[in-house]
């Protein structure tokens, strides 16, 4: 079997028939295979997001990341993108199931697609992962350190765009893998907890861990936050994980 | 923690960006992941120009300390410096 892949940067129909960019990666070997939509971090579509897109491919699955900031700022750079979709006050979460949907329209539109599709997010992007997995029809999701799912931030903030989600709950349409770090206080342990618990009592099926001595953001390669043995594990919990729920 | 809370602030001169100079009309500050810093939080600022795209951007991460020293900084320059002389309505 071949280990060759395709990475490229391609034009799909996100939120309201928009036509937004997004990179997708992809095994050329045809034998069907599970997708994976990777939702970015709020520092927006670049290298890292970009990378675990590759990784996904090298692993044996399609996998695409739609640029949720490419309305704001088609053809910027991440950083420049990622500032200005802040300076609006971020992207609405309608907008992001919109684009959550397109690319999952796409994954199963490619002819090596077995049907089924998993979603990822990381940091604001985990909490968009539940939020995908509560609003569309999804076969595995992983929520890695989603903020702001169970509780609203402190009204002093002025965060008035980061609503809880924990309402949706009994609308969660998959399995949930949830990564965390047992010194993150966004999330902190106690909501992930909450979280779990709600999905339980709704009869989801969850698989939770909390990494000990790993923060927000153990995953990022690049960034001080990253504790290798965290990330290393939970990428091998997620590819047993779409292992057994992506495969055909 | 990813924040969205933003301080917006009018801004009238100059920034020099990736290319070159260019008028500056707003600003954001706030408290978020850096993209370059070596740190997990910081304060950052983003001088901007919307009007030119989102290129025409000026950005710096700081550390808290060093935000409260900057902070302090531009006001004591301000308070050394003869009232008004770097005012819009400047003489």
């Amino acid at each position: 079997m071949s280990d060759a892949m395709l990475a490229e940067t391609i034009t799909i129909k996100g939120d309201n028939g928009d036509e937004i960019e997004a990179y997708l990666a992809r095994p050329l070997d045809t034998t069907p295979r599970g997708g994976v939509l990777v939702i970015h971090h709020m520092p927006g579509y670049d290298e890292g997001s970009k990378e675990i897109v590759r990784r996904f491919a090298v692993n044996g699955y399609n996998a695409i990341a739609p640029n949720l900031f490419y309305r704001v700022a088609p053809g910027a750079s991440p950083d420049d993108a990622a500032a200005a979709a802040r300076a609006q006050g971020g992207v609405p979460d309608s907008q992001v199931v919109g684009d959550a949907n397109g690319a999952i329209e796409h994954l199963k539109s490619l002819e090596s697609s077995n049907g089924k599709v998993g979603v990822i997010g990381y940091c604001s992007g985990g909490r968009h992962t539940f939020l995908v997995a509560c609003s569309l029809k999804v076969d595995a999701a992983v929520d890695c350190y989603g903020a702001f799912v169970t509780r609203t931030p402190d009204p002093a903030w002025g965060m008035t765009a980061m609503t809880p989600l924990l309402e949706l709950a009994p609308n969660l349409s998959s399995p949930l893998l949830g990564l965390f770090g047992a010194d993150d206080q966004y999330p902190s342990p106690a909501e992930t907890a909450e979280l779990e618990a709600e999905l339980k009592r709704h009869g989801k099926t969850t698989e939770f861990h909390t990494f000990e001595g790993a923060g927000h953001s153990f995953f990022s390669v690049e960034r001080p936050s990253y504790r290798s043995e965290a990330a290393a594990e939970g990428w091998q919990k997620v590819f047993e994980f779409y292992g057994r729920h992506l495969a055909s | 923690m990813c924040t969205y809370l933003t301080e917006k602030v009018v801004l009238d001169g100059a920034g020099k960006g990736a290319a070159g100079w260019f008028r500056l009309t707003d600003g954001s500050v706030y408290v978020d992941h850096p993209t370059h810093a070596r740190y997990t939080h910081t304060l950052n600022i983003d001088f901007l120009n919307p009007a030119e795209g989102p290129g025409a951007r000026v950005a710096v991460e700081l550390t808290e300390e060093a935000a409260r020293a900057l902070a302090a900084a531009i006001t004591a320059a301000l308070d050394h410096a003869p009232a008004g002389i770097a005012s819009e309505n400047q003489p």
